[in-house]
């Protein structure tokens, strides 16, 4: 990469960070500022960027970074250092999504916190390794079997390859869970200046994992409000307890309860829930007059944001949403512009994946849409000429 | 007096799992056994274990405990390791974990030197599944999916293992409890990653179809195909033929460790060198 990973750019008159790098190295420079201390992983186009810069990073703050022999390893040494008490990450492509998931499961089962980055590239199989796609939206949703709830953040813009990692650190800590962060090849490899928060405002916002510190005796680590997540103290510090995939209780031993089972599964779920505030997060684009609602998100959003202001030149009313965390997807809020909007717009760079959320927050079935499937971005011209085109 | 194991273990999860009479209990004791007598303190130790009979090793002893996915203990223990350098982490695994379905990460982690100790309790079958080939059955038994005879060679754990990099590697039976403890006491304290295959007796899931029904049937057989490094070592190619043999089988103290040549990373990178020389590892050993 042509950008200088160990640069740390400079402060602007406004007081924030300006840096110039790859999305891909603006990750991994997130992870290290949030706290993250190791990484694992496996080299896969698009997101080779992120352990390439990393391996850098790491070392000069005492961390680990090792590249291990396939995917899975690459996640498994990662939830190793995690459950250990360690903030860790991977990174990956959408081949790599489908060969960790079900490590995933581990963790969602585990609650083991740990942030995936996901940098997207063209699907199914090895697709289209260096052009851009959005194909693994509904892969992030349920990459492994059983039920379970996903956290997954898609940055929009350069700086959000930053500001989502910082986030994914502190939901995964917070919800005690894996959190994906979805970059694809335009803004993974896209070389510019980003803005950035100062790494003291990164610092204060961090939000460190619970623990227990009453007596080994006492402690149950699972044993918490059913809407509350995991409370897993590092170890080695004299709380022995077990980490288990299979459905357990309230110290982490395998369980056949049926009471149990069920109610394990019911908090994976309403620790999420009934806590979405915390985590939903959408970019609203010129929607207050808007007559039309074009509906977007990742780096797709660049061009729509463009459109919007062509189209806005010529007189047209257009406004833009923009959901910047995928999963779970801003239901209430979509349902809201569902009723307010007529003419609705959908785009995505995959067949309609996020489509069908869309359409079950509106209720309704009657949402344009726009796709492309070629490997190629979207033109600002691409949205124009469908939203001339259709409404 | 007699050991008292109880300290060690979870005693709320007894009775295990394990069939009567199945050997896994006896790995079980002579490692609590090995622990006890190197003095270490459990708060200091992780146990990773996998998928099968044996992962359910992990949730019996009172240390720091991961149950993983199948397959995948070497790459999690690996993770726990590094992270935390000074603490003791053990592999508990079974022939399918680290040979069929995780066989990469056996190699790579022998490979890499990593100071781990990789206990693979080996049965010769896919036992909590009832009786599928492992890649360690011999040829010609029964197993559940090769119900005329498995036509699927069986290899030699130990030759991988050590041709991957690793810097202990041991075998031994449940029919030698005390020499498998002495041998467990060896791997835990040797620097590097220890490899030991200890070899116990399926009676239910390979015994009963193979006619070896009864626990010492099973025990038998496996002291029929076992011998002493030293008395293989004075045999003929034609004499090795079908025969395992048992002790220390490979030992070497020379090899960097992984997380000490980590250690030389995060210095170099600290001293904002730009490359790692001939001195520094040298340094290392």
């Amino acid at each position: 990469m042509a950008s200088d990973a160990n640069s740390q750019g400079k402060i602007n008159a406004d007081g924030k960070r300006e840096i110039v790098m790859v999305g891909n190295h603006l990750a991994a420079l997130a992870a290290v500022d949030s706290g993250c201390r190791f990484f694992g992983g496996y080299p896969i186009t698009p997101s080779t960027e992120v352990m390439e810069a990393i391996s850098d990073f790491l070392p000069r703050v005492g961390g680990t970074c090792i590249q291990m022999e396939d995917e899975i390893a690459g996640i498994a040494v990662a939830i190793g250092a995690s459950m250990s008490g360690v903030k860790s990450m991977t990174a990956t492509s959408g081949p790599g999504i489908s060969l960790k998931a079900e490590n995933l499961g581990l963790a969602q089962m585990a609650e083991v916190p740990l942030v995936v980055v996901d940098v997207m590239r063209g699907g199914p199989s090895t697709g289209l390794p260096t052009r851009v796609s959005q194909g693994d939206i509904s892969q992030v949703k349920t990459p492994s079997h059983g039920d379970y709830k996903s956290i997954a953040l898609c940055a929009g813009t350069l700086a959000e390859c930053y500001t989502e990692t910082v986030r994914a650190f502190n939901l995964a800590d917070r919800f005690m869970q894996p959190v994906f962060v979805l970059l694809d090849a335009t803004l993974g490899l896209m070389h510019a200046k980003a803005v950035l928060p100062t790494i003291e405002e990164v610092e204060a916002g961090i939000i460190p994992r619970k623990t227990f510190d009453g007596s080994n005796e006492d402690y149950r680590p699972y044993g918490v409000e059913q809407d509350e997540a995991a409370v897993l103290n590092p170890m080695f510090q004299g709380y022995r307890y077990h980490f288990t995939g299979l459905h357990h209780d309230a110290k982490g031993f395998p369980t056949e309860e049926i009471e149990t089972c069920r109610k394990l599964i019911d908090r994976l779920f309403r620790k999420v829930d009934e806590h979405l505030d915390e985590i939903e997060l959408n970019e609203e684009y010129m929607l207050d007059d808007a007559e039309i609602l074009l509906i977007g998100y990742g780096s797709a959003a660049l061009g729509i944001k463009e459109a919007v202001n062509r189209l806005r030149a010529e007189g047209i009313k257009v406004g833009m949403f923009r959901p910047i965390t995928m999963w779970p997807s801003p239901e209430k809020r979509m349902h809201e512009l569902g009723q307010k909007f007529d003419k609705v717009l959908s785009i995505e760079l995959n067949m309609g994946q996020y489509l069908d959320e869309i359409q079950r927050c509106m209720g309704r079935l009657d949402i344009e849409k726009l796709i492309k499937v070629n490997g190629r971005p979207f033109s600002p011209k691409d949205i124009t000429d469908k939203v001339k085109e259709v409404f | 007096m007699a050991f008292n194991y109880d300290g060690y273990l979870r005693m709320e999860k007894m009775p295990t799992l394990w069939c009567w009479g199945c050997g896994d209990g006896i790995v079980l004791k002579a490692f609590v056994r090995a622990v006890d007598d190197l003095g270490y303190a459990k708060d200091d130790i992780c146990v990773v274990s996998g998928i099968g009979c044996s992962g359910r090793f992990s949730s019996y002893v009172d240390f720091n405990t991961i149950h993983t996915t199948h397959g995948r203990t070497v790459a999690f223990a690996t993770g726990v390791k590094l992270a935390n350098p000074t603490k003791k982490v053990v592999i508990v695994t079974g022939d399918g974990d680290a040979f069929a379905i995780g066989g990469n990460h056996t190699i790579h982690g022998a490979r890499r030197n990593i100071d781990l100790t990789m206990i693979v309790i080996q049965n010769f079958i896919y036992g909590l599944t009832n009786s599928q080939t492992s890649p360690t059955t011999p040829q010609g038994m029964w197993t559940v999916t090769q119900k005329i005879g498995n036509i699927d060679p069986t290899f030699d754990a130990c030759r991988l293992v050590e041709a991957s990099g690793a810097t202990f590697v041991a075998r031994e039976a449940v029919t030698k409890p005390k020499k498998l403890e002495k041998i467990f006491k060896q791997a835990l304290e040797h620097k590097g990653f220890s490899y030991v295959d200890a070899l116990t007796n399926c009676h239910i899931n390979l015994g009963r179809k193979n006619k070896m029904v009864a626990a010492m049937d099973t025990l038998d057989w496996i002291d029929s195909i076992t011998t002493t490094k030293k008395k293989w070592d004075a045999m003929s190619k034609e004499e090795r033929l079908n025969l395992l043999p048992t002790g220390i089988l490979h030992h070497d103290d020379t090899k960097d460790e992984y997380c000490d040549l980590y250690q030389m990373v995060i210095d170099a990178h600290q001293d904002n060198r730009s490359k790692i020389t001939q001195d520094d590892f040298e340094k290392k050993i």
